[in-house]
């Protein structure tokens, strides 16, 4: 579904992405992890489109997007949640929720909203409150929720566990699970939380300063001694 | 707590010493023009007044600060007792400084209780909702008095002048609140749009003949055509950068207007610009060949004022159709994309959003209803040039929007009827009415720092109104 080749993306004169090669096949969740600035936000805005790739390209169910803006790419069925979940304050959840609709025929909203609301019950409870007063798990789920609205085939996740409690990154995680294998939304996760995103993803990657070092199915990753060391190690048993 | 009095007066003495060495020449001195020349008076009991009343109202607000209400309390009733005595002081205006010192310290002292009565009633839910259903009573009883205003008495020639004026700059707060309030881009040159639109009914009618009517969009569409053109280069650009350039481009627009003398006629100006008419009757003593008044029309006998009436209901009604445009255009996709934009742009374009079209529609509608009334403005005032449209005029709408709360359309009402009437009831303290204006605006930032109606009225609800339960 998506096919990265050689990508190698510019901040000015230094170079944050040097030529890197990732798939992700329909159905599946795959989810890129490695520390911090190495790359990980970075290779998930070029896919975006913004910063655009010096060179490489981006293909999406065969269709080249490296140099289509942002906003166009989101009309192909690729929905984002960025990072820092970037949800709009002063608007209400309802009103968030609506914005996330903006591309779709409205014919679809009334089933569309009772899906997420159904996936996020507190969503529902807090329609008519702002976004900016939500707490952190909830403005995730939010943002979460308001990507759905666009109805993805392709969900790009930025760090959607970035400060949140345990219990919420597990109820996180769990909705992310569902949206895959309920709706059939491919997935493509980033994340600095490496044990919760290998244990949920099919396959994954590791970047590390820019360049892929590894990749196989979650489940070899995580027994991986090498990833163990640099990711899991100390943090969660 | 009396150990800090010695501070106190200290500070307070020092504040006085810095007024008094500010004050030496600007109150010090007063120049007269005697016959060959000028010659100077000293006026030091005026500045020793001065003075002393800026140490004791230093001293009011130490003492508020710090905790003594009662002493701060009574020092500001004394000031104010001062000032509102007959007593004699050297001016008017030294009785109104002494009045406001103390007026202020009494302020700075009984805020806080009401700051916290206030926030208790905003946290509770039932002061929400009245504060929704008041607001709206507020604005229903607001347009019934704009509608009704000119059958009543008080309807005189100085009151409606002033009235039209106001409905003006409320037309033009709504029309700068869509680009700034709603899509949060900060126009600074806003007044270029309002003159493209009067020299547009000014130009069209002096010289080809065209009625107020046919011109008035055909005016929307020039300044909406002069958003796009200011659009499209400066869309990049946010904040402070944007705010500079459309300062440039509202320059730009009045020196091209001051210096193409032969389309503009130049400094000079374009006079004898005609007013609006009524299903073709004209609003004048004698109707030019061809026309009948409208006095002959309704078979009343002529009165001056029947023009500035009808001037008053186009401007409500623009105004009016201005507000409602909003309210609606708010409930729709574009409308939903301006907010969207303002709150965060990345996630405009993560959503799909274009944000290229959604600014460039925002500047181009706002600039729309700056082109209606500036052809209002041309048919009003039947004489216009490029001083009308200086930077200045900018800057009051600007605030007018910013004081109102940004997005608020009541508040844009309120901001109007003080930013304009104010300057206006305060004719009578003469020079000092500026400094008077300059204060009440500090005084309203300062106690409603997020402008005058701060809260948003969301755009859609899901259920008429959503009671949250106890959880």
């Amino acid at each position: 579904m998506l096919e990265v080749r050689g990508i190698a993306t510019f901040y000015g004169a230094i170079q944050a992405l040097h030529g890197v090669d990732l798939d992700v096949a329909k159905g599946e969740i795959v989810t890129l992890i490695g520390a911090n600035g190495a790359g990980k936000s970075t290779l998930l805005m070029t896919i975006c489109g913004s910063p655009r790739a010096r060179s490489g390209s981006v293909k999406l169910e065969g269709r080249d997007i490296t140099a289509l803006p942002t906003h166009e790419i989101v009309r192909l069925g690729v929905a984002q949640v960025p990072e820092g979940r970037r949800i709009f304050p002063r608007m209400t959840v309802f009103e968030n929720l609506q914005m996330g609709a903006t591309l779709v025929d409205p014919t679809h909203f009334q089933r569309d909203l009772d899906r997420v609301f159904a996936m996020f019950p507190r969503l529902a409870e807090r329609r008519e409150q702002r976004g900016g007063t939500l707490s952190g798990g909830e403005q995730q789920m939010l943002a979460i929720g308001r990507a759905l609205m666009s109805r993805p085939r392709l969900l790009l996740l930025d760090e959607p566990s970035l400060g949140l409690a345990p219990l919420i990154v597990r109820q996180i995680f769990e909705a992310i699970r569902r949206i895959a294998r309920e709706e059939g939304v491919t997935i493509f996760l980033v994340e600095q939380n490496a044990f919760h995103a290998l244990r949920l993803a099919d396959r994954g990657y590791v970047l590390v300063n820019g360049r892929v070092l590894m990749n196989g199915t979650g489940k070899e990753l995580l027994a991986n001694p090498e990833v163990r060391a640099a990711y899991l190690e100390g943090g969660h048993a | 707590m009396h150990a800090r009095l010695p501070r106190m007066l200290k500070d307070s003495a020092i504040t006085a010493l810095v007024a008094a060495a500010l004050g030496i020449f600007i109150v010090g001195f007063r120049t007269y023009d005697v016959g060959k020349g000028l010659t100077f008076d000293y006026q030091f009991v005026d500045l020793g007044i001065a003075v002393v009343t800026i140490f004791f109202g230093r001293l009011g607000l130490l003492l508020a600060a710090s905790g003594l209400r009662w002493p701060a309390f009574l020092l500001g009733t004394v000031l104010g007792a001062i000032g509102a005595s007959p007593l004699k002081l050297p001016s008017t205006f030294l009785h109104w400084f002494v009045v406001f010192a103390g007026v202020f310290i009494i302020l700075r002292t009984i805020w806080p209780f009401i700051d916290e009565a206030a926030a208790k009633s905003q946290r509770s839910a039932a002061g929400a909702s009245l504060k929704q259903a008041g607001a709206k009573w507020f604005g229903a009883a607001l347009l019934l008095i704009a509608v009704v205003l000119p059958l009543t008495p008080f309807a005189d020639q100085q009151t409606m002048d002033l009235a039209v004026l106001i409905l003006t700059y409320v037309m033009l707060g709504w029309g700068l609140n869509i680009v700034v309030g709603l899509a949060g881009l900060l126009d600074l040159g806003y007044v270029a749009f309002y003159a493209v639109g009067a020299y547009s009914y000014a130009l069209l009618s002096t010289q080809y003949g065209l009625g107020f009517w046919t011109v008035l969009p055909l005016a929307g569409m020039m300044a909406a055509t002069f958003g796009l053109v200011l659009g499209f280069p400066v869309l990049r650009l946010r904040g402070d950068y944007l705010a500079i350039v459309t300062m440039g481009f509202g320059e730009i627009i009045r020196l091209v207007l001051l210096n193409w003398v032969d389309l503009t006629n130049g400094p000079a100006g374009i006079g004898s610009i005609p007013g609006p008419t009524l299903f073709g009757a004209v609003f004048a003593e004698n109707a030019p060949a061809g026309r009948q008044t409208f006095a002959e029309m309704m078979g009343v006998p002529f009165n001056s004022n029947q023009r500035l009436i009808f001037l008053y209901y186009i401007i409500l009604v623009l105004a009016l159709v201005t507000n409602f445009f909003t309210q609606r255009v708010r409930r729709l996709p574009v409308g939903r994309a301006w907010e969207a934009l303002r709150e965060d742009e990345t996630a405009c374009k993560a959503l799909g959003i274009n944000p290229t079209n959604t600014k460039l529609t925002a500047f181009a509608v706002g600039a729309m209803f700056a082109g209606f009334a500036g052809s209002f403005f041309a048919a009003k005032q039947r004489f216009i040039s490029p001083e009308s449209f200086t930077f200045i005029e900018s800057a009051i709408i600007l605030a007018i929007v910013v004081l109102g709360g940004m997005g608020s359309q009541i508040g844009v009402v309120l901001a109007a009827v003080l930013l304009i009437g104010m300057p206006e009831w305060f004719r009578d303290l003469g020079a000092y009415r500026m400094v008077v204006f300059g204060l009440a605006m500090v005084l309203i930032m300062v106690f409603r720092p997020r402008g005058l109606v701060s809260h948003r009225e969301p755009s859609l609800r899901l259920h008429p109104v959503h009671r949250r339960g106890s959880a």
